[in-house]
């Protein structure tokens, strides 16, 4: 596995404690949803980053409250064709105004990451063997938008917006 | 119609290059088909019994000659030399070559058509009235809102991996033409109290192997408020529909699974957050798509009056049409005109690339250069000259496209079925050629009246026979095909399911139930009613017994 971040290749340096019985002494970690809930005083009291791990089951309104103790949240797509965490992504920027790092896990395609960081992830773990290459390539697929979502880019209509204010000015 | 500015024209071109890579990688083994399936189904590429079959999307219904010239072009170059148009008021091809789909897709992109979201588990082409604009019972023209949603659902990327397919359709009239209550949403236009038009939003219809007519969840929505009150919907389905099993995965079973009243609090709870933001349309955006409906120029011209009826011909092949293919138009002096497509030489729905081009052509010389397709597989010119209508006629009659039987028995809805596609269990063709040759006789066809036939191949109903006033299922049977027959189905403003007669028939004994229906209904008949409020009055049991006999 690979993990691009916020368009690099960088080593991933939270453990997956997620299936351990057993929280490490030191480090960061990525815990799961079960994990918060039972450990949440001890994995405070550790002092360093915290990762959370969400299943597309597990619904980010649970956590919502306490999105400011996690550095990375982990939203889970257990098939490519379950599309629930791309509204999750978008609540927990938009609503719950996450502002960690958003890591698309589990079987995440090559074709869905233009529409995953449009819904405002910025990681990715890839199973590939050119994530960078194929990173670049989603990413510049498209330079248009028609939809206002997460990652703050310009809409088609704002864009001709902005064109007409400038025609309008230089007629002036 | 609109028209694509550069931003549109970009994403569009993108979208090529980017399905033109994927294609390369299928055909150089990078992907396999398991790969590459979800890829090609984002883009309407089907695999099909035979052959691959395009999807092209017509963005409600709505078609220029220049595009209709484009799509004879592929037909003759990519294709068998015709094209099928579909009760989505798509077009599709069924013999397409996977290496030609790259140049196909760019040969669309040049009159600024695609075939994005034309399948998978996405938001699908919007559906509309195919007299958008032009009926006299409108209250705004629907094409506006259809636009704006077009463009806001286009790439949208959190609903591109939803449960299920997503359908919506939208009518500016109180007398739907566009099925609405059939679709996961439909939009239908109202004036409130204030004398301000919004739209009633209807969430859950759907047919399928569980056929719901949707249920209101929206008595009246301000215009601007369109988009952020469908992205709640959507959310609110995206986040709990179900994924588990594909035949439970539309909009329709959550609905019914939480109740209209359930479903409503979630969504309003979703709105709550999301009803004044940045989905808020701006009129200056409204007034900007507006410009692009703008009626064309019009001359000043009276109504013809009585002498409109027949205009002197005696003819009653031609008095027929004037009588079923041609309706009233708001501007004085003009008629819309119905192109039938349910010919006896054809199935239905099917147009030659050679009948493509001499159609753009009278496009180009009656109505303005434009014309529609509508949801039961015709077209539409909707601005034609009443004192060019039997001219017009002359020229649709020597291209087979004047049969006058629009909205009778012989303009049927049928799906291509076993013919052509992987899902059908039964053909569909045959029975509506069958159906077309008993009922030729155009005296006959026109004393029977208002009466649809919708016929599908398999449960799936991608030829509506839920809501067809006869609706023909075909089902295999100990791999024999039969066929279910329901009565009383309906697709308007006061939209029903038509309810089993009993046991299926055979192919060769279809098109005789159909008879037998018709005589029934002919017997039952009184003061010239039409044969839905006939059944409805009378009710299933003097049909059984004429089809099944009495017990």
């Amino acid at each position: 596995m690979a993990l691009i971040k916020n368009g690099l290749l960088v080593r991933d340096t939270f453990e997956n404690a997620a299936g351990l019985d057993e929280l490490p002494d030191r480090g960061a970690v990525l815990v799961s949803l079960d994990q918060w809930r039972e450990h949440r005083d001890q994995l405070l009291r550790r002092r360093e980053r915290l990762g959370l791990l969400l299943l597309s089951d597990q619904h980010p309104k649970e956590i919502s409250a306490d999105v400011h103790y996690f550095d990375l949240i982990a939203l889970d797509f257990p098939g490519f064709r379950d599309g629930r965490a791309y509204s999750y992504a978008r609540l927990l920027r938009e609503r719950f105004k996450f502002t960690g790092e958003l890591r698309a896990v589990g079987d995440v395609l090559l074709e869905q990451l233009h529409y995953m960081h449009r819904v405002g992830f910025n990681s990715f773990d890839l199973d590939s063997e050119q994530p960078l290459a194929e990173w670049k390539t989603a990413a510049g697929e498209f330079s248009v938008w028609y939809q206002p979502t997460a990652d703050g880019r310009a809409t088609a209509t704002e864009l001709r917006h902005w064109r007409n204010e400038r025609l309008r000015a230089s007629a002036m | 119609m609109y028209r694509y500015d550069e931003f549109d024209q970009e994403l569009v071109s993108e979208r090529v290059e980017q399905f033109g890579r994927q294609v390369t990688r299928r055909l150089n083994g990078e992907l396999n088909e398991d790969q590459f399936k979800p890829l090609r189904l984002m883009n309407g590429l089907y695999l099909q019994l035979h052959a691959y079959m395009l999807r092209i999307n017509v963005p409600y219904g709505c078609l220029s000659s220049r595009q209709l010239r484009a799509l004879a072009h592929i037909a003759r170059v990519y294709d068998k030399g015709f094209g099928h148009f579909t009760t989505r008021q798509n077009l599709q091809f069924n013999w397409i070559k996977l290496e030609d789909v790259p140049d196909a897709l760019a040969a669309l992109a040049e009159v600024e058509m695609h075939c994005i979201q034309s399948s998978g588990n996405c938001i699908r082409n919007i559906t509309s009235d195919q007299y958008a604009g032009r009926a006299s019972d409108e209250i705004e023209d629907p094409r506006v809102f259809c636009e704006i949603i077009r463009q806001w659902y286009t790439l949208h990327p959190e609903f591109a991996y939803l449960p299920r397919k997503f359908k919506i359709a939208v009518t500016g009239s109180p007398n739907d033409r566009a099925a609405v209550a059939v679709h996961d949403i439909g939009l239908r236009m109202h004036v409130n109290s204030a004398g301000e038009p919004g739209f009633e939003v209807i969430v859950g219809g759907g047919q399928g192997r569980t056929p719901h007519i949707g249920k209101t969840i929206r008595d009246w929505l301000p215009v601007e408020q369109l988009l952020s009150y469908l992205e709640a919907i959507l959310r609110v389905y995206n986040l709990y529909g179900r994924r588990d099993n594909i035949y439970k995965a539309r909009i329709k079973i959550l609905v019914n699974h939480l109740g209209i009243n359930e479903f409503r609090r979630q969504v309003h709870e979703e709105w709550e957050f999301i009803k004044d933001g940045s989905l808020n349309i701006p009129h200056e955006e409204i007034n900007r798509i507006n410009a692009y409906f703008a009626p064309p120029a019009y001359e000043k011209l009276d109504d013809l009056g009585p002498e409109l009826d027949g205009l002197g011909e005696t003819n009653d092949e031609f008095q027929a049409w004037m009588r079923s293919n041609v309706a009233e138009h708001k501007v004085a002096g003009y008629a819309i005109v119905n192109l039938s497509l349910k010919g006896p030489d054809r199935p239905p729905g099917d147009l030659t690339a050679d009948q493509m081009d001499a159609v753009a052509d009278l496009a180009d010389h009656y109505s303005f250069g434009e014309l529609r397709v509508n949801h039961r597989q015709n077209l539409v010119f909707v601005d034609v000259k009443q004192s060019e209508l039997k001219e017009l006629w002359g020229k649709l009659k020597s291209l087979g496209l004047a049969t006058p039987n629009i909205g009778h028995v012989t303009d049927m809805i049928c799906c291509p079925g076993l013919d052509y596609c992987a899902l059908a269990n039964a053909r569909s063709i045959p029975i509506a050629e069958k159906i077309t040759e008993r009922f030729e006789g155009l005296k006959r066809l026109h004393a029977i009246g208002d009466l649809t036939i919708n016929i599908s191949g398999c449960v799936n109903a991608c030829g509506h026979h839920h809501v067809g006033n006869i609706g023909i299922l075909g089902v295999d049977k100990k791999g024999k095909e039969y066929y279910q027959f329901t009565l009383g189905g309906s697709s308007d403003q006061n939209a029903s399911l038509g309810d089993r007669t009993g046991p299926g028939f055979s192919a060769d004994e279809a098109a005789g139930a159909v008879e037998t229906i018709v005589n029934t209904y002919l017997d039952v008949r009184q003061n010239g009613e039409p044969f839905l409020d006939a059944y409805r009055r009378v009710g299933m049991a003097p049909f059984k017994e004429a089809l099944y006999g009495a017990d």
